[in-house]
């Protein structure tokens, strides 16, 4: 919508209306996230432990990350590793499979796309992949291998820190086809087809150069929101990493950020520490997310 | 103009090129749908079969024995299992309604009113959906304490509320489907604010309301109020269903019939819904 400029648009009344139409939004938003965000910014410079009122630490917990904290610098290394590789993936998995059901007949993109979104229909389903890859010689995975004689006794595929962050970071991509996918296919459709017939006068000579030229450019507000979404779930790996491979991890193979906030909030209590990685955790994503916000905007320029 | 129109002038591909593409999408579908034929296969399994070795992947000789067991498994509730039925029809409804309502009232208000306020607000709203939740859950619970509603039904549905992933995805739609001249058009007809959103601005961004539905159903409907529930009589379907059959193998087969069954009204939803954003696609006609 693009806003007519110089003229107030609206009239006293429509104003009304419209601050009406905020004003529930606003007030849960600002009541259960902001004002709790703001809470905890405050205290990631305290030393909070649930019990006594919190105390006054200054930049101590942010210190104390980088330099007391040994685990802490694996768990970056691992949230990293899982951004870079599950996000970019994530990302273009759920825009091209939208996109490539997208011209299909309506009966075949239906079923295609129930089975591409049915994991994440199924909720929390990534035991089944426990069940798959299980050590002992009842997994699916193992008791294959074991039959066709490719391994001689079963693989502890989750206690093993070659095959851990694998496997999680296959299981994350396989749960990425979430609500992002249904967005990239609601926007694909409503991609102004009269811009294809456009961009074929001006020159567009093949798919590729259509998709970038033409569809990324006029569903940009769309891909934004679902790397938006990547970056949340690709940055915050956590309850896949501990369901499967246990916590903590095998030499914390596939410990994140995110299990260690978890850990050091719910075990430890030691809410002001838990709020500076927390912190921490945000500046990483915030930041990404500019750069991605700046790269979705050069598309197809 | 009909979108289909266009569809002629689309390029084609190569005969490879056909043959790479469906297999991509035949294998990727096969991936993803694992889980679901695993469930539902196991659900059907004899005990004998969930135990063999080396385990099968497929039934042999399905039996209903494990969908048979669940209202034996249900009976010795505290509360009477329609209570949770109830409770998780109640909770499920309100939030879904109420969460998509709420949310796309305030993307368009966002789409519409451009000051710096409106700016700062939806920079908060794409912001906050990047802040780890586990340290927001002390804030949180204090405030909840604070404002009485810990234990009561406004706990699942304030919280649920708030989530900013519905405004962002509704405002992200409504800014590139919505023309500007049909809303200036319907105010030179002297349609009011609430009148434009209602029968002008919501139907046309009905694929990004509809996909919010889904989604708010699903994340309601596997709620289980964690920390701020703990009257019995508030407690809803997919705690209890959690605990019921959470125990040994021998009741893994029960475990996968209640996911089965639990998964029902979702796909229900979910056929709901996006049949109706197919549909919504091709007759939408007004562009500008």
């Amino acid at each position: 919508m693009k806003q007519t400029k110089g003229i107030s648009k609206w009239s006293t009344g429509d104003k009304i209306t419209l601050s009406l139409m905020m004003l529930p939004f606003l007030a849960v938003f600002v009541l259960f996230m902001i004002v709790p965000v703001l809470s905890s910014l405050a205290l990631s410079f305290t030393k909070y432990d649930m019990i006594n009122a919190p105390q006054f630490a200054g930049l101590q917990n942010y210190f104390r990350m980088f330099i007391e904290d040994k685990v802490f610098l694996i768990a970056i290394k691992n949230t990293l590793m899982f951004a870079v590789v599950t996000g970019p993936i994530g990302f273009m998995l759920s825009f091209m499979l939208a996109w490539m059901i997208n011209e299909l007949g309506p009966k075949i993109r239906t079923v295609l796309s129930f089975l591409f979104y049915s994991p994440a229909l199924m909720g929390n389903v990534y035991f089944i992949w426990q069940v798959m890859f299980s050590g002992d010689s009842y997994g699916y995975v193992n008791s294959l291998l074991l039959s066709m004689n490719v391994i001689s006794e079963p693989i502890q595929w989750f206690n093993d820190p070659h095959y851990a962050m694998t496997l999680v970071i296959v299981v994350q991509l396989w749960m990425s086809m979430g609500v992002s996918f249904l967005a990239n296919i609601s926007g694909l459709q409503n991609v102004d087809a009269a811009l294809y017939e456009a961009g074929a006068i001006d020159g567009i000579r093949n798919r590729w150069q259509e998709l970038w030229y033409i569809t990324m450019p006029s569903m940009s507000n769309i891909l934004l929101f679902s790397a938006v979404m990547q970056i949340q779930s690709s940055f915050s790996v956590s309850a896949i990493a501990t369901t499967l491979t246990g916590f903590p991890s095998v030499n914390y193979a596939t410990h994140t950020i995110a299990t260690h906030l978890s850990d050091v909030a719910s075990t430890r209590f030691e809410m002001g520490y838990a709020a500076a990685l927390s912190v921490f955790l945000f500046a990483l994503m915030a930041v990404t997310r500019v750069v991605i916000g700046k790269l979705i905007d050069s598309t197809g320029k | 103009m009909k979108k289909q129109t266009a569809r002629y002038k689309r390029f084609t591909r190569s005969r490879f090129g056909n043959a790479v593409y469906s297999l991509i999408l035949v294998l990727a579908g096969l991936f993803t749908v694992i889980p679901l034929v695993y469930s539902v296969v196991t659900s059907f399994k004899p005990l004998d079969e969930l135990l063999a070795f080396p385990p099968k992947f497929f039934v042999v000789r399905p039996t209903f024995k494990n969908y048979i067991a669940l209202p034996e498994l249900l009976s010795n509730l505290e509360v009477p299992l329609s209570r949770y039925v109830m409770n998780t029809l109640f909770v499920t409804t309100s939030i879904t309604v109420l969460q998509v309502l709420v949310s796309s009232m305030a993307a368009f208000v966002t789409c519409q009113v451009k000051n710096r306020w409106t700016k700062l607000f939806f920079l908060l709203v794409q912001f906050a959906l990047l802040y780890n939740g586990t340290t927001l859950a002390v804030p949180q619970y204090l405030i909840f304490a604070k404002i009485g509603i810990i234990d009561t039904y406004w706990a699942y549905i304030l919280p649920a509320l708030a989530s900013t992933m519905g405004v962002f995805l509704v405002k992200q739609f409504m800014e590139s489907n919505v023309p500007e001249v049909l809303i200036e058009a319907a105010r030179i007809d002297g349609a009011g604010a609430g009148r434009i959103f209602w029968r002008l601005v919501m139907p046309l961004s009905k694929p990004a309301w509809l996909t919010l539905t889904l989604f708010s159903f699903q994340t309601a409907w596997a709620a289980t109020g964690g920390n701020l529930i703990f009257s019995e009589s508030l407690k809803t379907l997919p705690s209890v269903m959690g605990s019921v059959v959470s125990s040994g193998l021998a009741r893994s087969g029960s475990a996968m019939a209640v996911t089965v069954l639990m998964m029902i009204p979702p796909v229900l939803i979910y056929m709901a819904t996006q049949s109706n954003v197919l549909e919504t696609m091709s007759s939408a006609g007004i562009k500008d």
